[in-house]
């Protein structure tokens, strides 16, 4: 087993030595030496714990995806029968228990309205999206699936995603990193980041902003109270607005939704001075909104922002430039908010901030620093206690460790993995390991040599011998490793990925490499005796 | 040159004679840390329990006044704070558990967080917020729940990979001892109340690894002095492993102990509580593999046998076509 062909070496050195360069553009940033920009950049990122920050975990309510869903399915379905030729008259409408339900007034009619609400039932993507069933022989129920549910929480997810990426983008913060996780949530990393409330008003705000005509027939005691006539709905003032603390009737139907705009900006009213917010729409946007003002001149319609209403103005004339301004008691900095999160679009769906954690950058950097310096006399005193207590034994042992360590850091540098404290902990666990295969490594040839063995066999036994308690050892540990990273979340999934890459290195570090610098040594000096 | 022996050569410390005393403090050890986690409770940090967490550094005054903060903090009205040192006498943090109202709505929650440091820098000039934690109620029972589920996962297959490589009794010891640290680190954290978080969870997986690395390394010599001695008595046979391997037991807990104490010394602030309960782990894991995993395999009757390989059918036809017998 001491038998070290050529090809053996090359292939064993070689490994070692592009592990410890993946090591070092990581090793050098903490320094001022410069890893030349043409190379690749392999790096271990600091977790937020480490290098400050925040992390912030969104929650997406699915209930509300399925609500606003069935919402457009009744919108979609009162203009396929009006638009109808000759038009389907239907009554009862009713969307209660999430399923939407209403009855035709001709039965006869009924096998044309189910043909005209085919293509919507079974969508575009691969799954059927709705259930259709007839009771009574005149009434429709439409039933969303559970594929079509998850589908369009699926959607919205990712679009969500996409809207919160360009948000934080355009706050212009460096580096974050926005992934979705599990079927509902989104968690987005920012390094560096002093502040982030800001960065949360941002992300709170789903920007869904509504154009709806104003429910004159509504008596103003009945509103004050919540209550609205049939076909309307209530929705209260922000509180910024001048009305705040009142509420307002709008027809819940036939309004437009900003989702279509080109550009949106900051800026001040020309004729009070008081920031808005001036909005372009993109041209089936503005042809849309241009119908609804020259329909409706002379009638007051709500600009209703994320369910509350901004302002509520008369259409003086219709707007046929596809502009429009918006008001309602900005300050300048939430006007500019708005400006931004309408530009990216609205969230089609509200997300919740349900895990916030922050870390300032003074307390990460002063954590690495005492981390590194308690780190740097921990090794040199177990470097002092493996020479002193195996001499010779103990150099080989004591290199091994050090490029066990780079060697650890290269693999999650070339893994793009993160670095968190607990994966500290994780660190430790692989240097006592690191520790204990030479300790056993050594301390079985010292065995082998007291009873009797000359030093070559002494080596190669105490080799073979102690490698089934390590490889025993590690296995276990792999084990664990593997299951703590399909079961664990964040921070133990940190502390397992360094376990296992760890068990790799230090298994080929401690074991491997050292047995080959043994033999070396053993071929060249052919020792009587040896000192251990 | 002479070098460092900490272990004597050729000891033979009759270990397995109190394994019966030792096993019953074992035992003990365990029943009294369940019983002060259920009584005294774990301090579940906000990863677990939720809620709101603050720290900060008053970088111009030697002593955070944690006293006060606690009175100050207690006005605002979000229920009783917990305010404690953290690391330096001059960080501290203020943890509230928030009413499950407040927390399951984002905006009081915010809200909350804003009210606590504004009113704190408000009142101290030296205040510096080093960070806040925000974990609502949904999260932090997951956390619980996956913390939970991967450890028993682990500890699972563990054994059943013990198992497999030793024999059934080897499996329950090993689990056994699992059972004991995990247990006794639970134990100290009940009963000096110190943060249990995430992080803890961590250390006491770092813990079960070098534990389980304590015992395989035994039960391996166990394993191969079965196989050499099988004659001798089984208790003795154990005390001759233990022996055999205790200059490596010493030499590698102190090295992981030198490695340690610098870090529980004057490493981070952060780390503190992971450190110790690794610290106090290398301990725990080492007796509990001496006293808890080694006496099993008396009482469960491991013998010479178990490892006698038992030769099957196909192998003695094997045997046979290539003309062994």
């Amino acid at each position: 087993m001491l038998d070290f062909p050529t090809w053996r070496k090359v292939w064993l050195w070689l490994v070692t030595a592009l592990c410890v360069l993946a090591a070092l553009p990581s090793l050098l940033s903490a320094t001022s030496i410069r890893w030349p920009d043409v190379l690749p950049q392999p790096m271990v990122n600091l977790g937020l714990d480490l290098a400050g920050g925040s992390h912030i975990l969104l929650e997406a309510d699915a209930g509300q995806v399925a609500a606003q869903r069935l919402e457009n399915m009744e919108e979609n379905v009162r203009n396929t029968m009006r638009s109808a030729e000759p038009r389907i008259r239907i009554g009862d409408v009713s969307t209660r228990d999430g399923r939407l339900s209403f009855v035709l007034d001709d039965p006869s009619q009924i096998d044309r309205a189910r043909e005209l609400l085919l293509p919507s039932i079974n969508g575009t993507g691969l799954v059927r999206e709705w259930d259709l069933a007839v009771e009574d022989g005149n009434r429709m129920i439409l039933t969303p699936t559970a594929e079509g549910i998850d589908q369009a929480v699926s959607d919205a997810m990712e679009s969500a995603t996409e809207v919160v990426r360009k948000r934080i983008d355009e706050l212009g913060t460096r580096e974050p990193t926005i992934i979705r996780q599990g079927e509902t949530r989104i968690v987005v990393q920012v390094p560096g980041l002093q502040d982030p409330d800001q960065l949360k008003a941002l992300l709170g705000q789903t920007a869904k902003l509504e154009f709806k005509l104003v429910d004159q027939s509504a008596l103003p005691s009945d509103v004050q109270q919540g209550l609205a006539p049939p076909g309307s709905e209530i929705f209260a003032y922000a509180d910024t607005s001048d009305f705040a603390g009142t509420s307002v009737a709008v027809r819940r139907l036939g309004g437009i939704r900003g989702d279509n705009l080109t550009g949106a900006q900051q800026s001040f009213d020309p004729q009070t001075n008081e920031p808005v917010v001036n909005i372009q729409f993109d041209s089936d946007g503005g042809r849309r909104f241009a119908k609804l003002t020259t329909e409706n001149v002379g009638k007051p319609f709500a600009i209703i922002l994320d369910d509350t209403v901004l302002s509520a103005p008369n259409i003086n004339e219709p707007i046929r430039g596809g502009t429009a301004q918006i008001s309602g008691g900005f300050s300048v900095e939430t006007a500019n908010q708005l400006a931004i999160s309408l530009r990216s679009g609205a969230l089609p769906v509200d997300l919740a901030v349900i895990e916030e954690r922050t870390v300032g950058p003074d307390l990460g950097a002063d954590s690495i620093k005492r981390g590194m310096l308690a780190m740097g006399v921990g090794s040199l005193l177990v470097i002092f206690l493996m020479i002193a207590s195996y001499g010779r034994f103990g150099v080989y042992a004591t290199v091994a460790l050090v490029i066990n360590v780079a060697m650890l850091l290269g693999i999650m540098a070339a893994l793009s993995t993160t670095l968190t404290l607990p994966g500290i902990a994780g660190f430790v666990l692989t240097i006592g390991a690191a520790v204990d295969a030479n300790v056993l490594i050594n301390e079985r040839i010292r065995e082998e040599r007291k009873r009797g063995r000359r030093v070559i066999a002494a080596v190669e036994n105490g080799y073979n011998e102690a490698s089934r308690a390590i490889y025993d050892a590690n296995i276990t540990n792999f084990i664990a490793g593997v299951l703590l990273f399909l079961f664990g979340s964040g921070p133990i999934r940190g502390f397992a990925v360094v376990l296992i890459i760890g068990l790799f290195t230090s298994v080929f570090t401690a074991v491997t490499l050292t047995r080959m610098w043994v033999a070396g040594w053993l071929r060249k000096s052919k020792p009587k005796d040896i000192v251990l | 040159m002479k070098l460092l022996k900490l272990v004597p050569d050729d000891t033979n410390i009759a270990f397995l004679k109190w394994r019966v005393p030792f096993f019953a403090i074992s035992v003990l050890l365990i029943a009294a840390s369940w019983a002060l986690v259920f009584t005294k409770g774990l301090n579940y940090g906000v990863d677990f329990a939720g809620g709101l967490e603050v720290r900060a550094t008053f970088t111009q005054t030697a002593e955070a006044p944690v006293g006060d903060l606690r009175d100050q903090v207690a006005t605002l009205g979000y229920g009783d704070p917990v305010v404690q040192r953290f690391g330096e006498d001059n960080q501290v943090s203020i943890r509230v558990r928030l009413p499950d109202e407040v927390s399951a709505d984002k905006e009081a929650a915010q809200a909350a967080a804003n009210d606590i440091v504004e009113t704190l820098q408000a009142e101290y000039d030296d205040f510096r917020l080093d960070g806040n934690d925000n974990v609502s109620g949904k999260v932090s029972g997951e956390f619980r729940q996956t913390a939970l589920y991967a450890l028993l996962a682990a500890m699972g297959a563990i054994a059943l990979y013990i198992w497999v490589r030793f024999e059934w009794q080897f499996g329950v010891g090993a689990l056994f001892a699992l059972f004991h640290d995990v247990s006794l680190t639970l134990g100290m954290f009940a009963l000096f109340q110190l943060e249990f978080s995430l992080q803890i969870i961590a250390a006491i997986l770092a813990i079960i690894g070098y534990s389980l690395n304590d015992t395989i390394v035994i039960y391996d010599r166990i394993r191969e002095n079965l196989k050499k001695y099988r004659k001798m008595e089984v208790p003795a046979l154990l005390d001759l492993s233990v022996n055999e391997t205790l200059a490596r037991t010493v030499m590698t807990s102190l090295t992981l102990l030198v490695a340690l104490l610098p870090l529980l010394l004057f490493g981070p602030a952060s780390l503190f509580g992971m450190v110790a309960a690794i610290t106090l782990g290398l301990f725990v894991g080492t007796y509990s593999s001496v006293y808890s995993a080694a006496p099993i395999l008396v009482w469960l009757g491991v013998t010479s046998d178990s490892f006698v390989p038992r030769e099957s059918a196909a192998d003695e036809q094997e045997k046979k076509a290539r003309g062994l017998v």
